[in-house]
């Protein structure tokens, strides 16, 4: 075991699945030598050679064109998009491409890639590099959507999604890289793909959130815990599929839900398990669905970042109305 | 002010001149089914002629009896290739089993030359999931490209792959047509494979129109092939309508790639003798017969029968025999294409993942319970 942070965990596992597949290739803007703009890469160039981790030139639609490409002659790419923001090149490449392989081959074509891509508010980037896009890709059938909370999910999903024969979008959290350490297994271990995480049990109300919004959940729970009341905490980890068997549990169990996302309301997958929970588990509710998401603004200019992003007061306002209702 | 008029840069010039290099289509065989380069025209032995000329009327007689069943209703979307042929064959005839074919959609025919069947052609116009089957059963290709220039991207990738896999004599091979050129998809394709050095061979069909839109509405360059040089790929016009000079670069091309010397792109000059698609698109709406005209008396099959039959290679009867043999065999395609089984929900939900997401489970369930019924 050793304390890494987020970025690290996501590293050691890149080393892992390099390591366990000789066929596993990392490409894209800066991975190479430099190790990524943000040192996710560091180090396994130098470790595994130029012909296992490379840069590519700067066109995401060519990277992530390559990478079906590579996929049908039989490697498995992990490449990266420099920032979500920039998944727009490659939109086609995404939708309207490597998640429909399979299906078009009737089942004998695999797309086995994983596309690693930052995001997220709360570290004041540039224009387009933090957005919440996730709802673009969400609806997309045959691609999985995951994002990791915390380190230890980090390095478990990445490994899981490398080892995953359909396309996986990897959602990696800016502010999250740095900014908490777990302890981490050394070697090989997995996290569930398709599957949401009970990060913290609790009786009175349920908290449904992902990435980043997960920590700020549980900030309100532990304040709220000290008036007794006690709150459950989902982490989604796959925002395509929702795993909605855990969180209709927890709502059978609570009777009262608050749905949290960083992305703006009309974005994210909040409306998603809504609707879930409206469709299947209405009787089962004691309050309306609650919501905290973003104002439906674009993205905010980097200096009003914290009066934009949701944080744990607001999710605290919001639990308090459902709670009172 | 300067008192001389010197330019720094004397940009008329360099764009009178780009170009150029360019401009000299190779040919063979010229309108008039006159031998151009006997010395090329040499390098053929009568029966690779012979083979080059059954091609072109296996292709032509494809797409009479596809248009005809297009007509009868039995089909769905078709892109006719009529006037294609010395294009599309002569390119398909330089195609190694081993190579990775990206075909667009109007590209079947070498589809079918690469290895897929004609009943399997069939299918995909129809729409059916069983179109697609060629790939693992031996015929490396991807499904014929919807989105136009996605093709190009991805050639350069199974380039890449193949050179990793240290594949000898094998290339990647992938098509566009002259209004493909304006994509960005285009140019970084062109480019990731000229900066990985991969081993691609990419073909611009330029057949004067994307749908209604003429050629010299994409672009003010002059040629489609000096497109190659923004990214450092060599590349040229060949004469489209010459199926022996198409077939000898696309095979130069070929050998030039596959040696390790990264891709390659070359612009056949050719004519769609009709519609853009069986989709209800009508050239006269864009075209005169005036313009038509020439190009129909450039026909490719016109030029290749006059020299094979001054050979006597060729004749009439032998030709009409082809045509029955070929109609006979594709309408053995068409009837097996029409007994396919139809298709179910169930088909869809089980091959969109590996292993079934929850949600996916669930749905399969419900039509299984449905469908059984």
């Amino acid at each position: 075991m050793a304390k890494l942070t987020y970025i690290k965990a996501i590293t050691e596992g890149l080393d892992q699945v390099l390591q366990d597949d000789p066929k596993t290739l990392i490409f894209g803007e800066d991975v190479g030598k430099n190790g990524g703009v943000f040192r996710t890469t560091d180090g396994l160039q130098a470790k595994f050679g130029e012909d296992r981790v490379f840069d590519t030139p700067l066109a995401e639609s060519g990277i992530l064109g390559l990478s079906i490409g590579l996929a049908a002659t039989g490697w498995r790419p992990i490449p990266e998009i420099q920032f979500m923001g920039f998944t727009f090149e490659a939109v086609d490449s995404i939708v309207g491409q490597m998640s429909r392989n399979r299906f078009r081959f009737n089942g004998k074509m695999s797309m086995p890639i994983t596309i690693r891509t930052p995001f997220g508010g709360g570290t004041h980037t540039a224009e387009l590099h933090g957005d919440s896009m996730e709802n673009i890709f969400t609806g997309v059938p045959g691609l999985r959507v995951v994002t990791p909370s915390n380190p230890y999910d980090a390095k478990g999903l990445i490994i899981s999604a490398v080892e995953n024969n359909d396309p996986v979008l990897f959602m990696e959290n800016l502010k999250l890289y740095r900014s908490m350490k777990d302890e981490i297994p050394e070697g090989k271990y997995t996290v569930p793909l398709d599957k949401a995480n009970v990060v913290r049990e609790g009786n009175d109300i349920t908290i449904v959130a992902y990435s980043a919004e997960v920590n700020e959940a549980l900030k309100v729970a532990d304040k709220l815990e000290k008036e007794n009341i006690s709150v459950e905490v989902i982490d989604l980890r796959s925002l395509s599929p929702i795993d909605t068997d855990t969180i209709f549990a927890s709502v059978e169990k609570t009777h009262k839900v608050v749905l949290v996302q960083e992305a703006q309301k009309m974005a994210g997958v909040g409306a998603h398990v809504a609707s879930e929970i409206a469709e299947n588990k209405i009787m089962s509710l004691d309050a309306p669905i609650g919501r905290v998401a973003a104002p439906d603004s674009i993205f905010p200019f980097a200096m009003a970042e914290n009066d934009w992003l949701p944080n744990a007061d607001d999710i605290e306002e919001k639990v308090r109305e459902i709670l009172n209702y | 002010m300067a008192a001389n008029n010197k330019h720094i840069v004397d940009f008329a010039k360099i764009k009178s001149t780009m170009s150029d290099p360019y401009k000299k289509p190779v040919q063979v065989i010229d309108e008039n089914g006159k031998i151009v380069n006997q010395e090329l025209f040499d390098t053929f032995s009568d029966d690779e002629l012979v083979t080059l000329m059954e091609k072109m009327v296996w292709e032509r007689t494809l797409h009479e009896q596809t248009m005809n069943f297009s007509r009868q209703g039995r089909l769905g979307f078709y892109a006719p290739t009529y006037g294609e042929e010395a294009s599309e064959m002569g390119i398909a005839h330089a195609m190694q089993k081993q190579d990775f074919l990206f075909p667009a959609y109007r590209d079947l025919p070498q589809l079918i030359q690469h290895g897929a069947t004609v009943e399997q052609g069939y299918l995909w116009s129809k729409g059916h999931y069983l179109a697609n089957q060629y790939n693992p059963e031996g015929t490396r290709s991807m499904f014929p490209q919807i989105i136009i220039g996605a093709q190009y991207v991805q050639a350069a990738g199974a380039a890449l792959g193949i050179k990793k896999n240290g594949e000898e004599n094998t290339v990647s091979y992938a098509f566009t047509g002259d209004g493909g050129t304006s994509q960005g998809d285009f140019y970084e394709g062109i480019n990731f494979a000229s900066a990985f050095q991969a081993p691609a061979v990419f073909f611009v069909q330029n057949n004067g129109y994307a749908i209604s839109v003429p050629r010299y509405k994409q672009t003010a360059a002059e040629t489609l092939a000096q497109k190659g040089v923004a990214s450092g790929v060599p590349s040229t016009q060949v004469d489209g309508m010459d199926i022996l000079a198409t077939y000898l670069v696309a095979k130069e091309a070929r050998e030039f790639a596959a040696a390790g010397n990264g891709p390659v792109l070359v612009e056949t000059l050719t004519y769609r003798f009709g519609a853009h698609s069986s989709a209800g698109d009508d050239p006269s709406r864009y075209r005169t017969k005036e313009e038509e005209q020439p190009w129909f008396d450039r026909d490719p099959l016109i030029r290749l029968r006059k020299v094979l039959t001054d050979k006597k290679l060729w004749d009439q009867a032998k030709e009409d025999e082809l045509v029955e043999q070929y109609k006979g065999e594709f309408k053995d395609a068409m009837k097996k294409a029409e007994a396919a089984p139809a298709q179910k929900v169930t088909d869809f939900l089980k091959t969109t993942f590996e292993t079934p997401t929850p949600n996916v489970q669930r749905d399969i369930e419900k039509y299984e319970a449905k469908e059984s019924k």
